[in-house]
C-alpha cells in the first residue's frame, strides 16, 4: 500500500521539473520547450550578448515570425520598416544562437501557439514557456504552459530555467452536454462572464467534466487559449485517447515504440483520486449558449440573446465607472440587444480560432452562400499548414464564393500591430481572444464569438443567434 | 546584470483612477516594433494620452501639469490582458519607479519587478483615500519605503507585501538570471537526465 499523498496532474509536473528548491526563494523550474516570436525575444537576445553567454539548450528552442507579419503577399519583403527590421533581427538572433526558425515562407511558419502542437513538439507532461500570454494554448495537451516577460526569456534561453513560486490550483468543472449551436469558445465565453476578467489570478486551472472531456483537441486549445483572459497563469486538460491520437504520427512527436512507451508515461499524468485544489468551480453545460462579449474586457460576455446589464446592476458598484467608459467606447446602450446590430467586419483568426477545425466549420456554415453586403470578412489561417489543407479540401473555394478572403498565415487583426487593422468606430465581430480598447487597430470595437457566430453574422451582416441558422 | 537598486522613494503621484488597465492601454501594440528596451515612455497610455490628431488630451492625468511624480497609483487589476514586458519598461522609461494599486495582474507584476518598477498592492480603502487626496491636493508627498515594506501620505500609512526574494533583489539591484547561472550545473545534470 502506498501511502503517497494523491497529487494533481498540475503538481505532478510541477513537482518533477523543480531543479531547486530553496526556502524564501522561487522554485528553479527547468523548461523542456520554448518558443519565441520576433516580438518579444529581440531584447532577451541583446541580453544574452551583453553577458557573453550561448543558448543553454537550442533543442528545445523553436522560432517562428508570427506577430509583425503581413498576411498579403508573404513572399514579398515587408514593407513597413520597423515590423522588417524586428522580423530581420528575429533571423538574425537565430542564426548567430543557432535557434531553428520556421520564418515566413517555411512550411511550418504560423502562430507560434498553432504550430507547436500540429508539429508535435507540444506534448503531454512537459513545461513550455513563449513570450506570449497565450501560451496557456498548449496547455490542451496536459502540460504546463504559461506566458511569460521578455526578461523571463532571457533567463529560459540562457539557462533552460524560469524561476516561480508554484501558483495555487482551481479545477473548473463543466458537468453534462452544451446545447445546440454551442462550441468551446462559447463555453470559455461563459466561464469568464461568470468570474470575470481577473476571477483566475495567481492560479493554474484544469478544465474537467464531461462537456471538457467530449471535446477534440482543436476545441480543447480554444478552451485553454483564453485562461489568460480571466487571469489565471494556465489552464490545463489531462491527456486521454483524444490527445494521443491527436499526437500520433505528428512531425517531431515520438515514434513507433517510443511513441507506445510516452502514451504509459502520459497516462500516469491523470490527477490522483483524493487530490485537493485551492478552489473548485462547476458550471452546468446546459447552462451554456452562444455567447458574444459587448464590453472592452473578456469578461463583459453575455448569451447573444441578452440584453447588456445597466451599471446599476453590476454586482460590484465600484465597477460602474469603468463600465460606462467601456460602453461608451463601444458606442452602446446598457440595456440594450446587440443581436440585430450592425457590424462592418468579420475576422475569423487569431491562436483562439484559426486552426483547420475551425476554418472547416466557418466553411460548412456559408457554402452556398453569400456574405452581407456591408462586412468585410477575412479569414486568417494559424499556419502555414492549416492554409495548405484548407486549400486541398477546397475551403478556399468557398470561402472565394461567399465573399471571403483567405490570406496568409498570422497573428492578422488579433492585435493592433500589423498591418490588419479594423478601422476606428468600426464593430467586428472577432473570433480572436481580446477585446480591449484599441486591440485591434485604434478606437476600434470588438465582439469576440465563437467561429460559427462570427460565420453566421458574416450572412446576415448583423449580430446573428447561430441557432437560427443551423 | 546590476539593475537600478531601489530603497526609498519619496515623490509626488500620478492618479489613475481606471480599473483593468490592460497592457494594450499602457502601451499600445504598433508600438511594440522596437528591438531595444529604451524609448517606450513616449508612446506610454498613448491613446489616452493623445487624440487621433496626435494632440494632447487635456482631461488625461499624465497631460495635466498639477500632477507629477514617479509614482502612479491606479485602479484594481492593473497590467491585465498582454504579457508584454513593454509594459514595464514604458513605465520606467516614463520616470515612473512604483505602481501603486489594490490588484495587479501576475505577468505584469513580475515583468515590473524584474525592471526596477515595484508594485505596491494596498487595501482597497487605502487607495480610494490616495486617489482621492492627490486628486484634491495634487502636491501630496508620497513616501514608499521597500526596507520596511511600507507606504504612508499625510497621516496615513500602510503596511505592503513584496516576495522577500524580490525585495532581496531590488535592493541590491540583483536579477533571475545572475542566481539562475548560479544552478548552472545542476541545471546541466537536470537537462541530461530528461
Ligand atoms: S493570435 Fe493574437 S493572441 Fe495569439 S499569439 Fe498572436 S497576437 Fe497573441
Amino acid at each position: 500500500m502506498s501511502n503517497k499523498k494523491p497529487k494533481t496532474i498540475f503538481e505532478k509536473i510541477w513537482d518533477k521539473h523543480v531543479v531547486k528548491h530553496a526556502d524564501g526563494y522561487p522554485d528553479a523550474v527547468f523548461i523542456d520547450r520554448h518558443f519565441i516570436h520576433e516580438v518579444t525575444s529581440p531584447q532577451a537576445f541583446d541580453g544574452l550578448r551583453k553577458r557573453g553567454i550561448k543558448v543553454f539548450n537550442t533543442q528545445r528552442t523553436t522560432a517562428t515570425a508570427d506577430h509583425n507579419v503581413p498576411t498579403k503577399d508573404q513572399h514579398l519583403p515587408i514593407k513597413e520598416a520597423l515590423s522588417r527590421h524586428q522580423v530581420e533581427t528575429l533571423r538574425n538572433n537565430c542564426s548567430e544562437f543557432g535557434v531553428e526558425l520556421y520564418d515566413l515562407g517555411h512550411p511550418f511558419q504560423g502562430i507560434v501557439h498553432i504550430i507547436g502542437p500540429e508539429l508535435g513538439l507540444t506534448l503531454p507532461g512537459m513545461t513550455i514557456v513563449c513570450g506570449d500570454s497565450h501560451t496557456s494554448t498548449h496547455g490542451a495537451f496536459g502540460n504546463i504552459a504559461f506566458g511569460i516577460g521578455t526578461s523571463e526569456v532571457e533567463q529560459v534561453l540562457a539557462t533552460q530555467c524560469i524561476l516561480q513560486y508554484k501558483p495555487k490550483t482551481m479545477k473548473i468543472e463543466i458537468t453534462g452536454k452544451v446545447g445546440k449551436g454551442v462550441v468551446s469558445k462559447d463555453i470559455i465565453l461563459y466561464i469568464i462572464s461568470k468570474i470575470s476578467a481577473s476571477g483566475a489570478t495567481g492560479f493554474f486551472v484544469e478544465y474537467a467534466g464531461e462537456a471538457i472531456k467530449s471535446l477534440s483537441m482543436e476545441a480543447r486549445m480554444t478552451i485553454c487559449n483564453m485562461s489568460i483572459e480571466m487571469g489565471a497563469r494556465g489552464g490545463l486538460i489531462a491527456p486521454d485517447e483524444i490527445t494521443f491520437n491527436y499526437i500520433k504520427g505528428r512531425k517531431f512527436a515520438p515514434q513507433g515504440d517510443a511513441f507506445d512507451k510516452a502514451v504509459i508515461e502520459w497516462k500516469a499524468l491523470a490527477t490522483d483520486e483524493g487530490a485537493t485544489y485551492d478552489q473548485i468551480l462547476s458550471f452546468n453545460g446546459a447552462d451554456i449558449t452562444p455567447m458574444i462579449t459587448y464590453g472592452t474586457n473578456p469578461g463583459m460576455g453575455m448569451k447573444v440573446t441578452d440584453r447588456i446589464p445597466t451599471a446599476e446592476e453590476l454586482k460590484e458598484i465600484s465597477e460602474q465607472t469603468s463600465f460606462k467608459k467601456s460602453l461608451e467606447y463601444m458606442g452602446l446602450e446598457q440595456g440594450s440587444l446587440l443581436l440585430g446590430k450592425s457590424i462592418d467586419y468579420v475576422f475569423i483568426g487569431s491562436c483562439t480560432n484559426a486552426r483547420i477545425e475551425d476554418l472547416r466549420a466557418v466553411a460548412s456554415m456559408v457554402k452556398g452562400k453569400q456574405k452581407a453586403a456591408n462586412v468585410e470578412v477575412w479569414v486568417v489561417p494559424g499556419s502555414k499548414q492549416v492554409q495548405e489543407q484548407a486549400k486541398k479540401e477546397g475551403l478556399d473555394k468557398i470561402f472565394e464564393a461567399a465573399g471571403f478572403e483567405l490570406r496568409d498565415p498570422g497573428c492578422s487583426a488579433c492585435l493592433g500591430m500589423n498591418e490588419d487593422k479594423i478601422p476606428a468606430g468600426k464593430y467586428c465581430i472577432s473570433t480572436s481572444n481580446r477585446n480591449f480598447e484599441g486591440r485591434q487597430g485604434p478606437k476600434s470595437r470588438t465582439f469576440l464569438a465563437s467561429p460559427l457566430s462570427a460565420a453566421a453574422a458574416a450572412i446576415t451582416g448583423k449580430v446573428t443567434d447561430v441557432r437560427e441558422l443551423i | 546584470m546590476s539593475k537600478e537598486k531601489f530603497t526609498l522613494l519619496k515623490s509626488k503621484a500620478v492618479p489613475l483612477p481606471n480599473e483593468n488597465i490592460d497592457t494594450d492601454q499602457i502601451i499600445p501594440a504598433r508600438f511594440l516594433k522596437s528591438t531595444t528596451r529604451e524609448g517606450f515612455g513616449d508612446n506610454l497610455f498613448r491613446d489616452w494620452r493623445y487624440d487621433s490628431n496626435n494632440n494632447p488630451v487635456h482631461d488625461f492625468a499624465l497631460n495635466n501639469p498639477a500632477y507629477s511624480g514617479k509614482i502612479l497609483v491606479a485602479g484594481k487589476n492593473f497590467g491585465c490582458g498582454s504579457s508584454r514586458e513593454h509594459a514595464a519598461w514604458a513605465l520606467y522609461d516614463y520616470g515612473f519607479r512604483v505602481v501603486v494599486s489594490s490588484f495587479f495582474a501576475d505577468i505584469f507584476k513580475n515583468n515590473a519587478l524584474n525592471n526596477a518598477v515595484l508594485p505596491v498592492v494596498v487595501s482597497d480603502s487605502f487607495l480610494k483615500r490616495l486617489l482621492d487626496t492627490i486628486q484634491s491636493n495634487p502636491e501630496t508627498q508620497v513616501t514608499v519605503d521597500l526596507e520596511n515594506q511600507n507606504i504612508s501620505f499625510d497621516s496615513h500609512s500602510e503596511n505592503f507585501d513584496i516576495n522577500a526574494y524580490k525585495k532581496i533583489c531590488l535592493t541590491n539591484g540583483y536579477d533571475d538570471i545572475d542566481y539562475l547561472l548560479s544552478l548552472d550545473k545542476e541545471i546541466r545534470e537536470f537537462d541530461l537526465a530528461h
